[in-house]
């Protein structure tokens, strides 16, 4: 097989894979701080991916146009689910929380389910068919588009938590729960953020998926699973890894899919997982629990 | 005198007893066939209307729709429709077909997938319940000695041959044919199944192309990105398909994004007639040629069907998915009225004692073998022009010439 069609083919991958990677960050940032394992992370990416497709629909708006608004949405019901109920199960066992989130996941699917129907549904932009042709590499605009908001969305981030109060404040919770309290910083209220600001991200990352996939109500399990993979390869609430580890599952599933059969890419990215787990259990970017 | 007539007219005990039994048998007897005639057959109608089929199962249920109306003007008895949604999910298929079965449904029909079906014949042998497949190809449904299971629709095999056969006159018809194809495939029952049978079947027919690569991939991916820069590397002349409704979609979206297009796109499943495909993508749907149990669009009762579906899904054309829903429906209500009764035992017998002539897909009507098969249905091969499907194969079925090659994407409006 010729040299371009790997080039070709590894492009998209990785370009999929930092979208991937947003998804997925938005998981890291909450597990990160709230300590929380929020099951119903793909469900909520379905609600952003349904916001913007009803925007669309309706009013024509481009997603990618709808991503601030629909992030800040988002946003608003990550932090209302944590202040309002994911706070109450904070000190109650972890199997509590895992119940709770499933339950909200198993809601919204079902919710999704009766108001948007089970047909698949998409958005068809003007650039929906559009392609840039390098020499022979050729590269689908509606991945290049949704990959360079991903970093945008992700640097920003990496700005917020690095160069702005609250984030120093969020970062200083994450790091030690007891010395942010002593110091009098308000955890819950830090917590409710964070959830927010995990959620704004899968809100972001849905209208750029949006472009790429369809959206079914059913697909929210598969993206949960899938943003676990990531975390856990790159590195659980490591924000760098949650980039790093959908990037190399992008492209282990675009280049496993080419050189083996494409209907076991996915077993591929398992395996990856397991090999992880098993040399390098905290993740590529993750630190060791001391 | 009057002592006698007394005596005469006296009731006994004995005459009593007797007239009670007579007229007791002489007024449930018939109110019993006239229950069974008048009443309405539960049907059990499962299908995929969620999950990554329900595009497709909500098609079949659009004839469903329209069947009531048509069974009443053929003078068949009335059916009552028991809804089942699958999921696209062969366990819960086989646990909607219990539970039908449990509330009171006489028939089931459906249920579309290869996968599902199966699933669905074991329950239904099981019960002693009749099964009419409505759409499934996987051969074992109907080689396993069932006795409550029909299909009136075709196997891989015999898709797969008359495929081969409608090919081979479309090629003629076109004066060119492609010399080499990739064979592109889901990886689920009915898939697989086809994938099998071409290796046994395409040897027979002398077919003027090769396969120089096969590609399978799940029906619920994505993305199929890799899956069509995989077929394009080879080169090959055309794309040779067993595919769903969403993956037609993907890989059409893909071919345009890659620049790539084959000189035709053979079709020989699902996905690329579907009403759904030909509205997302518009002028992009044009072209593909799909080889499939289709309709006979020259008989009486194809216009019926064509008639109450436009009057109910204005817009929507009348494919697979409606005719064949369609049928088993025919065929439930044919043999509930043959049979007079919703008895299990004597109704699956009226469904395999079924001679439909007048029908609606091709060939010379519905009848089954002792395996419960319509082993005498046939295929056609259509084409998308312009949003509409027509036939350009076999001639006998024909309503159109067969537009060669593949326009290019890039050059459409």
């Amino acid at each position: 097989m010729a040299a371009e069609v790997y080039l070709n083919v590894a492009v998209g991958g990785v370009l999929t894979g930092l979208v991937y990677g947003l998804m997925a960050l938005g998981l890291s940032v909450i597990f990160g701080v709230v300590r929380v394992v929020n099951f119903a992370h793909g469900e909520m990416m379905t609600i952003a991916m349904y916001i913007a497709l009803t925007l669309f629909t309706v009013f024509h708006l481009d997603p990618l146009v709808m991503l601030v608004p629909v992030a800040a949405v988002l946003f608003a019901l990550g932090y209302a689910l944590q202040a309002g109920l994911i706070n109450i199960f904070i000190t109650r066992p972890e199997h509590s929380q895992f119940l709770l989130l499933i339950a909200i996941a198993i809601i919204i699917v079902n919710m999704l389910l009766i108001i948007f129907g089970p047909d698949s549904q998409n958005v068809q932009t003007a650039y929906a068919y559009e392609s840039f042709k390098f020499g022979e590499l050729i590269v689908d605009a509606t991945k290049l588009y949704a990959a360079s908001t991903a970093i945008v969305v992700a640097g920003a981030l990496f700005g917020f938590f690095r160069y702005t109060p609250l984030g120093t404040a969020i970062r200083a919770c994450a790091d030690n729960q007891t010395g942010a309290v002593v110091v009098g910083l308000n955890v819950k209220r830090l917590y409710a953020l964070t959830f927010g600001i995990g959620a704004a991200c899968v809100g972001a990352a849905g209208c750029m998926l949006l472009l790429i996939f369809d959206v079914t109500p059913s697909v929210g399990p598969a993206y949960t699973l899938l943003a676990f993979v990531i975390v856990i390869t790159g590195g659980l609430g490591s924000m760098a890894g949650a980039i790093v580890g959908g990037v190399l599952i992008g492209l282990i599933e675009a280049i496993a899919g080419l050189l083996f059969t494409p209907s076991a890419k996915s077993m591929f990215v398992f395996a990856i997982l397991v090999l992880v787990l098993l040399v390098r259990p905290q993740g590529i970017m993750g630190q060791r629990a001391v | 005198m009057s002592d006698r007539s007394h005596t005469n007219n006296r009731i006994t005990r004995r005459t009593a007893a007797i007239g009670l039994t007579i007229g007791a048998v002489a007024s449930v007897a018939p109110f019993t066939i006239v229950r069974a005639q008048g009443a309405a057959l539960k049907v059990g109608v499962l299908l995929p209307r969620s999950g990554f089929q329900a595009g497709i199962g909500q098609d079949c249920q659009r004839g469903v729709d329209i069947s009531a109306g048509i069974l009443k003007e053929l003078g068949l008895p009335a059916l009552e429709i028991m809804n089942g949604d699958t999921e696209t999910k062969v366990e819960i298929a086989r646990s909607r077909a219990e539970k039908l079965i449990s509330d009171g449904a006489q028939v089931l029909v459906g249920a579309f997938d290869s996968g599902q079906s199966t699933a669905i014949a074991q329950v239904a042998e099981q019960k002693g319940i009749p099964y009419i497949v409505n759409i499934a190809a996987a051969p074992q449904i109907t080689e396993q000695g069932y006795k409550f299971v029909v299909r009136n629709f075709p196997t891989a095999a015999m898709i797969l041959g008359d495929a081969f056969a409608n090919q081979k006159e479309v090629f003629e018809t076109a004066g060119a044919a492609p010399k080499t194809a990739v064979f592109m495939h889901v990886n689920d029952t009915f898939g697989t199944a086809m994938k099998g049978g071409i290796g046994t079947v395409m040897p027979k027919f002398d077919m003027p192309y090769s396969i120089v690569e096969t590609i399978a991939y799940d029906p619920a991916a994505r993305d199929l990105s890799v899956e069509v820069a995989k077929a394009k590397a080879t080169g090959a002349d055309a794309l040779l398909l067993v595919s769903r409704l969403n993956d037609a979609i993907l890989l059409t979206r893909e071919l345009v994004k890659q620049r790539w297009t084959p000189m035709a796109i053979l079709s020989m499943g699902p996905g690329w007639y579907e009403d759904q495909y030909l509205k997302t993508l518009g002028k992009l749907s044009d072209g593909p040629l799909s080889f499939v149990p289709w309709y006979d669009p020259n008989k009486p009762l194809s216009k019926k069907l064509e008639d109450s579906l436009a009057k109910a899904h204005p817009g929507v054309n009348l494919n697979t998915n409606h005719v064949y829903t369609f049928e088993a429906l025919l065929v439930a209500a044919d043999a509930y009225k043959r049979a007079g009764t919703s008895d299990p035992a004597a109704l699956a017998d009226a469904i395999r004692k079924s001679n439909i002539t007048n029908n609606v897909s091709p060939g010379p009507g519905i009848r089954f073998n002792e395996k419960g098969q319509n082993d005498k249905v046939k295929n056609s091969a259509i084409q998308n022009r312009d949003g509409k499907l027509v036939t350009v194969a076999p001639k006998v079925a024909a309503n159109a010439k067969v537009e060669w090659p593949l326009k290019p994407y890039d050059r459409r409006s």
